[in-house]
């Protein structure tokens, strides 16, 4: 009823090619950055933000970035751990070496360097395909992980490895560090979010993107029509990899402040942003932010029902919370294979039809 | 949904806030995951011992004391979360029992001007308290453990170790990487060779490390491990045959079910201690009394008197003891968090103390300053009987080489300093 095409008129190219044809979407779109930027930042406090908010924020990064590669050119990687930490280092590094730099442009910085990183783990992608590739891609990960751990550089040789994140500010307001505000560390990562998932739904619709999923649905075929397997793959890894790496970047300095590379970006980290991509649905922006909501809110949601509501033991709730979220996990690809993103888009398909379904 | 959420986690935030007049003591633990066997027996004697103050003396100073229970299953992320839940409801000092953790905290306790209390672990350079404000890591920690394991072998060998071949088998991981820097030191002052052989997180598989140890034949064999890497890496030693009583684990190496596993192959093998361990001190008859008779224990009341649980128990004494030092100085019973930190400071604790407590000769004394917050950091040796199943205290406390410790010490805390613009303090 409300939900429809008909009656939306276009008169310009622009206006016939937006991404939100719909004028309810387009809405509903506004609206939620009206709530994001507008009231979110004002409630805001530092448990919501630190446990909640943030981590959702950077892991969405990460999954869209991951989403690029597995969904949109049907690459699989595992490494989506290491890059992160070359991200973490990266940032670390620049942030040690150019106090006096913005933290904005140390994080950028740190997107890109991953981005190179990825394009040399990339290589192996013209080559090697499918699970071949994804072994390839797990080799990346053991020696990213091994090169921080052995190479006493990276962590400026502390004595334990560990890298902290000190205290950076943008124009003057503390981003990094144990001062930061919850409203400063929510908007930068909202804002960096927004400004990402804008480019890779833009990328993804444009020449770029359509050359990434027609490697995905067939490289032969690609090949013949034109598309550059070189260009299209590298580029895949490229761009995939400076999300994971921003994301990577701002897990280490805005969320967790300290982190040590075989903890926070082990093979666990890994797998953690392909379920996400999986369980969202792969080839859509709108399932990676859900995936990382589901896989990250939804635990902490549990702790705080059975642990602070129903006052069970802390070791009970954390045993049951696994369970609650192993079978979810399989209820919902038996449901629906294609992820929360296909949820989502029957919904809407209903939804267009509601209330005469004929 | 989204609504029911916030209410939800409202409600539960709200139920889980004490009342405001009570000390709040959070118990950062973890039940769950590869580290449990660990974890739970030092949670139990943490939880025990409060309890025991509450039901015996009514809490600290009239104050009861509430311990807020949080599992973070060793993991950093989960960490920041029961951190963060439980900082707003007045929370006085933190007591993660995991290296990582206290590394993300130390920067959140400074600028919420609560104290993170670390004894044994933690980063090492905290005790440095002109740097480390509110971390505070006495009676020892994980340099003056190298140190002290290095300064036995000494006594075992005659003043002697030139010429000698040391293997370090460590947990690949910022706790198990602290050592190094101390040991490479003490080997060019002793002139004896390290084997550096790092284990993979969760530490199962460990072959290779224990062919390199056949291979090489180190004369003595220092272990940094916890949770299953220990049990693995001594049922390796036994399997080849490596003299148990060459090997000497730090204090998170040595706990009943590290060495039971193995069986008879485990017995002779050595840890480090810092307090004294079993059930022959006084305090036990109270905690059955008041505490496991009451049926008020945590957990499943089958840890009492291990190793472990002792050290929960010790841990929480000297925070109780903190306290109590706070109510005297600030001269009343609520303390706020920054009376705390400076009950913390100034703690003395005697032999004299820990005997009233019901604890006699069960740590060492010690005295904090605003410089220090480290302690004397010694240690004593125990061996593994492993047909009575118990552990035997086998030294004296050995005191560690400070000389070579307090410069890396500085050196480590200076750094710190420089990368996070800290000036300072006790000028």
């Amino acid at each position: 009823m409300f939900y429809r095409e008909a009656g939306d008129y276009k008169t310009s190219y622009p206006e016939d090619s937006q991404t939100f044809p719909i004028k309810f979407d387009r809405i509903r779109y506004y609206a939620v950055l009206a709530v994001a930027f507008g009231i979110i930042p004002f409630f805001i406090n530092d448990y919501w933000a630190n446990a909640v908010f943030v981590p959702f924020l950077i892991y969405a990064i990460a999954a869209i970035g991951l989403n690029i590669l597995v969904g949109y050119c049907g690459q699989v990687s595992l490494g989506t751990g290491g890059f992160m930490a070359v991200g973490a280092y990266a940032v670390y590094k620049l942030m040690t070496a150019f106090p006096e730099v913005s933290i904005l442009i140390h994080v950028l910085l740190a997107g890109g360097i991953t981005a190179g990183v990825g394009v040399i783990f990339g290589l192996p992608s013209l080559r090697i395909k499918g699970f071949y590739l994804a072994v390839a891609t797990l080799a990346a990960q053991f020696f990213l992980v091994w090169l921080f751990n052995k190479v006493p550089w990276f962590y400026n040789y502390s004595a334990s490895g560990q890298i902290s994140a000190p205290e950076r500010d943008i124009l003057g307001v503390i981003i990094t560090g144990p001062n930061t505000t919850a409203a400063a560390k929510y908007l930068f990562c909202a804002l960096i979010l927004l400004a990402l998932a804008w480019l890779a739904r833009n990328l993804t619709r444009g020449s770029v993107g359509r050359k990434w999923m027609a490697i995905r649905d067939m490289d032969i075929a690609a090949e013949i029509i034109g598309v550059n397997p070189l260009t299209a793959k590298l580029s895949a890894f490229a761009i995939s990899s400076f999300f994971i790496g921003v994301a990577g970047a701002l897990f280490f300095a805005v969320y967790l402040g300290a982190a040590e590379v075989g903890e926070s970006f082990g093979i666990q980290k890994s797998f953690l942003i392909l379920f996400m991509v999986i369980i969202g649905g792969l080839g859509s922006i709108f399932g990676s932010l859900a995936g990382a909501a589901f896989l990250v809110l939804l635990p902490v949601f549990l702790k705080n029902v059975l642990v602070g509501m129903l006052g069970w033991p802390t070791d009970l709730a954390a045993h049951i919370e696994l369970l609650i979220i192993g079978g979810l996990i399989i209820v919902f690809l038996i449901a629906e294979p294609h992820g929360i993103a296909q949820l989502w888009r029957l919904a809407k398909e209903k939804l267009r039809l509601w209330p005469f379904p004929h | 949904m989204k609504m029911k959420f916030t209410a939800l986690v409202a409600a539960a935030m709200m139920a889980a806030a004490p009342a405001l007049a009570d000390l709040v003591v959070p118990n950062l633990s973890y039940r769950t995951g590869p580290y449990a066997p660990g974890g739970v027996p030092y949670a139990d004697g943490f939880q025990d011992y409060f309890t025991l103050l509450n039901e015996r003396d009514g809490g600290i100073g009239g104050e009861k004391i509430v311990v807020p229970e949080c599992e973070t299953a060793y993991n950093t992320e989960k960490g920041v979360e029961c951190y963060e839940a439980t900082k707003g409801t007045g929370a006085l000092a933190y007591n993660p029992l995991s290296t990582g953790i206290t590394y993300q905290l130390i920067p959140k306790v400074t600028a919420d001007g609560s104290s993170l209390y670390t004894p044994g672990y933690g980063r090492t350079s905290a005790a440095n308290g002109k740097v480390f404000s509110n971390v505070f890591n006495y009676p020892a920690n994980y340099w003056t453990a190298a140190s002290v394991a290095v300064n036995y072998l000494l006594s075992e060998n005659g003043g002697d170790l030139k010429g000698k071949k040391i293997a370090l088998v460590y947990h690949n991981s910022a706790y198990g990487k602290e050592p190094i820097r101390t040991l490479e030191e003490l080997s060019k002052k002793h002139g004896f060779e390290l084997v550096q052989l790092p284990v993979e997180h969760p530490g199962q598989e460990q072959k290779s490390q224990w062919l390199q140890i056949r291979r090489e034949k180190p004369d003595n064999v220092i272990m940094y491990g916890w949770g299953v890497m220990n049990a693995v890496a001594i049922q390796e030693a036994a399997n080849i045959k490596y003299p148990m009583d060459q090997f000497i684990g730090i204090w998170w190496s040595g706990a009943e079910h590290d060495v039971l596993p193995a069986g008879d192959g485990a017995n002779g093998y050595k840890s480090l201690t810092m307090h004294g361990t079993g059930m022959d001190y006084p305090v036990y008859a109270d905690l059955k009394k008041y505490v496991a008779d009451a049926g008020k224990g945590a957990g499943a009341g089958d840890q009492v008197g291990t190793v472990l649980y002792s050290r929960g128990m010790y841990a929480a004494m000297v925070i109780a003891e903190a306290l109590r030092n706070a109510q005297a100085i600030a001269g009343t019973s609520a303390v706020n968090a920054a009376q705390v930190r400076d009950g913390f400071e100034t703690l003395e604790i005697t032999e004299a103390r820990m005997a009233e407590i019901g604890l006699p000769d069960f740590g060492q004394a010690f005295k904090s300053t605003c410089e220090d917050h480290g302690g004397p950091g010694m240690a004593r040796i125990q061996q593994w009987d492993a047909t009575a199943k118990k552990w035997n205290l086998i030294s004296g406390w050995i005191e560690p080489d400070m000389d070579v410790i307090q410069p890396l010490i500085m050196e480590d805390s200076e750094a710190f300093a420089a990368e996070n613009n800290i000036e300072p303090r006790c000028n």
